[in-house]
């Protein structure tokens, strides 16, 4: 199975860099913006992450929580979000999009439907913050026929032998959780201490693609550069936060984030 | 779907956590699998270890204070005619109410497994207050994540926690009650896993913490088990057992033991919050046919809009405030082993206006819901029925409340 996600890591690689991942609450601040969002951090972003709003978020932090509070208090429904993504391609066909979000949503929907409607509307992997493995492997299995990679979530606590279960249970790509903390946290441990427990992810099978997340902003991006891919979220979500209280555009504030992130990794 | 006899309803659940193989389960961050498969492993060997019984049994005994009693409402079963009105008067228990057998059983799990702080989750405030205080007890730090319109409405158990030394961290998130509460508790857990233990506050969250509550909390039906038999030779033919469920820690802990007679014998009525007369917000998923849905690690009937975002609820008993119940509520209302109904705000004021009036007892706005409907049913029964409510809360904390509703002379 190879989808966009694949190409998104290649290209990375060629120019010898972490592929570079974003963040983003669908429907934060407004429907209208957060697709604008996706649109100007495109050309510098490889894989684009959407967030799924959900209220009773159990492993998000303040910064991420506050941008999904607000984007359902504008209304966003899962539909709106399928159609943010569709709007999307149209602009940058090639351009990777995962979701992620907590099972409730993708329960309530529907599995089957939820797929389909991924499929139709241009989703190329998902990430379900609260659907470990073994209890996801019959949705996984799922995506899978649907070409659409079921990203599985590794963590610090993970032990090895549940490690080996879970890589060999998993699509191509692999997130990694770099320490134990809800989105958005101080990196509280070093990160040579991440890349010691990326290393024995890569070791148990080195053609996965592991990206790392949590506590990744502009000032720690640069030493997890070894990575196949890192993941921005809640440093882009504060950013959203701080631009609306100083009346300032997002849009261009994220931009510049986003631009600056990409120039300590290239 | 069926109720097996014999083995424990906590035990009922398959491999993966789940009753009747839809509630439940453990949907939970990746980080969190450790530390609960952990958990597991630490409870189902203690359960099961001679000594570890005798010790809780030895806290239960000396320091909760059991048996609590078992009385007749003299007054009211005149008043109300019909069946023999009678309460196991739960609130008794050190600290005023039941979460103090499941804080007990965290607390003593917690300095097995080397765990210095424990942090854990309350709407009412009891499940704070208890673990504050049991905390206490065995030497170990406590954190208590409260919503902040529960802050407000439940000031006496605050403070009490604040007395024990526990740290109450305000939650500013969602609707501020017991649903953000749990929530904030649950990602302070997620970071901080290594160092803490997580006590949830009751038969909620992934299935372990919904098994070590039940298992906690059956205290009270064993000692109601021996005080019925105490007081009517045998247990009686036709029995009722009422009692208030939010979460549903006291009325399964008042029901377990019970759980293999035949419903026409031992009847169990739940009796949910159905919130003010004129809203249409309530906390009664099993009444109102709430849909299946994820809260909190756990499959069950929850109050949600059709996208899956769980819906606020409202009640004027902050301890009944949970848009969720327990996975064993959902599995007994399917399996049909327990009915479930729901109290509005105004019947369970009401409620609580009867009982103070007529007898030495004052249960707090949780267990007053469970009153309102034993009363309204009793009148129906023959003399020979034995309708017992659970009193498992005491209205010292609802002062406020009941003082602001009712008027000064009934607080």
């Amino acid at each position: 199975m190879s989808n966009l996600i694949s190409y998104a890591f290649k290209k990375a690689k060629s120019e010898k860099r972490p592929a570079l991942l974003t963040y983003t609450v669908a429907g934060d601040s407004s429907k209208k913006q957060s697709l604008e969002i996706l649109k100007s951090i495109s050309k510098k972003v490889d894989i684009l992450e959407i967030g799924v709003p959900h209220n009773t978020p159990v492993a998000d932090g303040s910064q991420i929580q506050t941008s999904s509070y607000r984007a359902i208090k504008n209304g966003i429904k899962v539909n709106d979000i399928f159609k943010i993504v569709k709007d999307f391609k149209k602009f940058d066909k090639y351009k990777p999009v995962i979701l992620m979000g907590y099972y409730n949503m993708i329960f309530q929907y529907g599995e089957n439907k939820f797929l389909r409607k991924c499929k139709i509307s241009g989703v190329n992997g998902l990430i379900v913050v609260d659907l470990p493995w073994p209890e996801n492997k019959k949705f996984a299995s799922k995506c899978k026929k649907k070409s659409i990679f079921f990203i599985q979530l590794l963590s610090p606590t993970t032990t090895k032998n549940r490690l080996k279960n879970i890589i060999k249970d998993s699509h191509e790509m692999i997130y990694f959780i770099s320490m134990l903390s809800t989105t958005g946290g101080k990196l509280k441990v070093s990160s040579k201490e991440i890349l010691f427990n990326y290393d024995k992810i890569k070791k148990i099978n080195p053609k996965k693609n592991v990206v790392i997340g949590f506590g990744i902003t502009e000032k720690t991006i640069k030493s997890l550069k070894k990575a196949d891919g890192l993941v921005v979220g809640s440093a882009i979500c504060r950013e959203i936060t701080n631009s609306l209280k100083k009346r300032q555009n997002p849009v261009t504030n994220v931009y510049n984030v986003v631009n600056r992130l990409k120039n300590k990794i290239k | 779907m069926k109720l097996k006899k014999g083995i424990p309803v906590i035990d009922q659940g398959d491999k993966l956590g789940f009753w009747g193989g839809k509630f439940g389960g453990n949907f939970v961050p990746e980080t969190l699998k450790k530390p609960i498969e952990d958990l597991e492993i630490l409870f189902n060997k203690l359960k099961k270890d001679k000594k570890f019984i005798n010790e809780r049994d030895k806290y239960f005994k000396n320091w909760v204070g059991s048996p609590t009693r078992f009385i007749k409402l003299e007054n009211l079963t005149e008043h109300v005619g019909g069946a023999q009105i009678w309460s196991k008067v739960v609130s008794d228990a050190n600290g005023g109410a039941h979460k103090i057998y499941n804080a007990t059983v965290h607390c003593l799990l917690a300095k097995r497994s080397g765990k210095k702080v424990i942090c854990g989750d309350t709407g009412a405030g009891y499940a704070g207050k208890m673990l504050s205080m049991a905390a206490k007890k065995f030497g170990l730090k406590c954190k208590i994540f409260m919503g902040v319109k529960d802050i407000q409405r439940q000031q006496p158990n605050v403070r009490a926690m604040k007395k024990n030394g526990a740290e109450v961290i305000p939650v500013y998130s969602g609707s501020q009650t017991l649903v953000d509460a749990v929530s904030e508790c649950m990602r302070y857990w997620v970071a901080n896993c290594d160092k803490v233990a997580m006590c949830v506050g009751s038969t909620v969250g992934p299935a372990v913490f919904v098994r070590i509550c039940g298992w906690s909390t059956s205290q009270i039906s064993r000692e109601l088990k021996t005080q019925l038999v105490d007081e009517f030779g045998s247990i009686p033919k036709k029995l009722k057992l009422y009692n208030c469920v939010g979460g549903g820690s006291s009325s399964f802990g008042f029901w377990n033991e019970f759980m293999d007679y035949d419903k026409k014998q031992c009847e169990f009525i739940g009796v949910e919050a159905g919130g003010p007369a004129k809203s249409k917000k309530h906390a009664a998923p099993l009444t109102y046919g709430s849909k299946i849905g994820i809260l909190h690690g756990a499959a069950q009937y929850v109050n949600q809009n059709t996208d899956g975002q769980i819906e606020e609820t409202e009640s004027i008993s902050a301890g009944l405030d949970y848009p969720g119940i327990s996975p064993l509520h959902c599995f007994l209302k399917d399996t049909k082993r327990a009915r479930y109904i729901a109290a509005s705000d105004e019947e369970a004021l009401n409620a609580y206006k009867l009982v103070t009036k007529f007898e030495k007892l004052k249960p707090s706005l949780e267990p007053s819901h469970a009153f309102s409907v034993a009363i309204a049913e009793a009148k129906r029964f023959s003399e020979d029925t034995i309708v017992v409510v659970n009193s498992c809360g005491d209205a010292y904390k609802d002062r406020a409340i009941i003082e602001r509703r009712l008027g000064k002379k009934y607080v």
